[in-house]
């Protein structure tokens, strides 16, 4: 086998896996918060992608200002279910916001389909479609643009995590509740900004994956899945587990579509999920948690 | 949550199923029948999952992909290879029972959602294979020709003989259930869904207990898998797929989690909702994610808990009302 077509299969995983890690990423922020599984995760990435090309179709703006647009709405979506939904529970619990989370997943994804349609809709690529050739591989410039707009995500949130004080009231509310409440932080309010940043990231994901895959209301299912998976291959909870996760997820796929069979390919990714969730638990970037009783 | 068993729960059964012993003569149409019938199904996929949910406190997304497994063992042995039902039923539940066994032994020592991670992988990889499994399961178009099931060369397909083999079979089921809970098991159960660590110190192996409650539960779900092949005679991959075990999860909160009458308020709106809608289409996702989200922030214990309030309520109302009258 050529180095030109490992190479091209070595591109086309990691333009996956990145999308999987922008996903993974919003897994891992609402994790961090509430211990609960979002199940939105995915159809607020859908939502994302099926906005921005109802934009596209409607008003034809141009992608500078059509993609922060996009952003904004999904991220005040997960803002409106947050505050209607998880806020106002009486006895949250991480068991009853995955439970909450998965109504309005449901209600996310009838809301876009009554309102948007059921047609798949797509998006221009953000530079022409001429594919660019790297030492015999051939690469579609969009594909950069995912890998290089994931990293300024990546490095924009561990900014916001590490540098900013609602950044760091976040962490300090996921770290220890009572404590960070006895230090005035509003915790409630920090699980909020968690689930916009969820929501942002995957709108984000959503947006720039539409140009090569198109979108259509049901597209957030499979999306959140592999998202949830490539957190779970970091270690859920875990900001960097969710790149390396999510790459490796990709390469994972493309690898053994390859080398495989492309029928089998999702099985081999959650073979190898449930092999390491049965020998390393806590992910492979996941600390172990002990719990003295 | 932690439903108390007791004589009234049994009575309460035996009574219900009296009732649906006389349904046919009451409502002979045969589609208000099939719609019974598919109640029962129903009531076996979420009760079985309710006990794993309420016992356990986890959550499991693979419930659809042992339902398949159930139905794809038992409907491939008659339909490829002419095994009789009544042989594949076992053999159904037992290899049902031993992947359950296999995927709940790693994970079940964990704490936290370890359980919906695994199960949640466990189903797609499932799904992927009834897909892909061509030779044997028909691939995407789904398996066909199912033979119903026979007694003494008399077969099983009317909607009526259908309707009392489920009617015998899920009984049956529920009552297993109940004794379960009913049990020195069910007590370790209890015991260790309110003080897991207590449990363990009063000398419960919670871990032994954790993997009994899922493996029954897959196992369940494969009886209902089972009936539904060779009532349907037809199964297709889409019926065991992620989102039809999310569904499940979705119905087992709207009833009521460990609550034992919650499973059949979740079995019915699971299968009454999708007819009434019908004529809304679209809407169907709309309003299920919607009352969803309701029931959860009004009534966190699920529409079994909700009657439990208003029985409740009444019952003091009542007890206000005779009092006032006796006074003189």
């Amino acid at each position: 086998m050529d180095s030109g077509l490992l190479l091209q299969i070595a591109f086309g995983g990691l333009a996956t896996g990145a999308i999987y890690a922008l996903v993974a990423l919003g897994f891992n922020v609402v994790f961090k918060s509430t211990d609960a599984i979002n199940f939105a995760q995915g159809e607020w990435v859908m939502a994302g992608g099926m906005v921005a090309a109802w934009i596209h179709q409607q008003f034809a703006w141009p992608l500078l200002a059509l993609v922060p647009l996009a952003v904004v709405c999904v991220a005040v979506l997960g803002l409106v279910s947050e505050r209607l939904s998880v806020y106002p529970l009486s006895q949250p619990s991480p068991m009853s916001i995955t439970l909450v989370t998965i109504g309005f997943a449901i209600a996310t994804k009838a809301l876009v389909m009554l309102v948007l349609g059921k047609h798949p809709m797509s998006l221009p690529s953000f530079s022409g479609v001429e594919p660019i050739q790297i030492a015999g591989a051939s690469l579609q410039p969009q594909a950069l643009w995912i890998v290089g707009l994931l990293l300024a995500t990546m490095a924009g949130v561990h900014f916001f995590f590490e540098r900013t004080l609602l950044g760091r009231a976040m962490k300090a509310a996921a770290a220890d509740r009572e404590a960070a409440a006895l230090v005035g932080i509003n915790v409630p309010r920090t699980v909020m900004w968690s689930f916009v940043i969820a929501a942002g990231t995957g709108a984000l994901a959503g947006i720039i994956i539409t140009p090569i895959t198109l979108t259509s209301f049901n597209a957030g299912t499979v999306l959140g899945f592999k998202g949830f998976s490539a957190a779970m291959l970091g270690g859920l909870g875990n900001l960097p587990g969710a790149l390396v996760g999510g790459l490796l997820l990709g390469l994972l796929e493309s690898f053994s579509a390859a080398f495989i069979s492309s029928k089998y390919k999702d099985a081999v990714a959650f073979i190898v999920l449930l092999g390491l969730l049965f020998f390393r638990p806590s992910g492979l970037f996941g600390r172990a948690h002990v719990q003295k009783i | 949550m932690h439903a108390q068993i007791s004589a009234a729960t049994y009575r309460g059964l035996g009574i219900l199923w009296l009732l649906l012993v006389a349904l046919p003569w009451v409502m002979p149409n045969s589609y208000w029948l099939n719609l019974a019938t598919l109640w029962l199904t129903n009531l076996l996929l979420i009760a079985s999952l309710n006990l794993l949910m309420g016992y356990s406190g986890q959550i499991s997304l693979a419930h659809g992909a042992f339902y398949g497994i159930g139905a794809y063992v038992s409907g491939v042995l008659s339909a490829k290879y002419g095994v009789s039902p009544w042989v594949g039923l076992p053999v159904a539940l037992v290899a049902t029972g031993i992947v359950a066994f296999i995927v709940g032994w790693p994970t079940l020592r964990l704490r936290g959602h370890y359980l919906a991670m695994a199960t949640l992988g466990f189903n797609a990889i499932a799904s992927v294979l009834f897909v892909e499994l061509r030779d044997w399961t028909g691939g995407p178009n789904g398996l066909v020709n199912i033979p119903p099931y026979a007694i003494f060369g008399l077969k099983l397909d009317s909607d009526r003989a259908f309707y009392f083999l489920a009617l015998v079979a899920v009984g049956i089921a529920m009552l297993l259930l109940l004794n379960l809970l009913d049990s020195r098991t069910g007590r370790a159960l209890r015991a260790l869904s309110t003080a897991e660590v207590g449990a363990e110190c009063m000398g419960v192996n919670v871990h032994k207990y954790k993997i009994l409650v899922f493996v029954v539960s897959a196992m369940l779900a494969a009886l209902a898998g089972c009936l539904y092949a060779h009532h349907n005679a037809f199964i297709s991959p889409e019926s065991f797929d992620f989102m039809s075990s999310t569904m499940l999860v979705v119905m087992v909160a709207l009833g009521g989690t460990g609550h034992w009458w919650g499973a059949f308020i979740g079995a019915l709106i699971y299968t009454v909702l999708p007819e009434l809608l019908r004529s809304f289409g679209d809407l169907e996702l709309l309003v299920y994610g919607v009352s969803l989200v309701l029931v959860l922030l009004f009534f966190p214990r699920g529409l079994g808990g909700a009657l439990d309030l208003l029985r409740e309520r009444v019952l003091r109302l009542w007890g206000r009302l005779r009092a006032g009258k006796g006074a003189p």
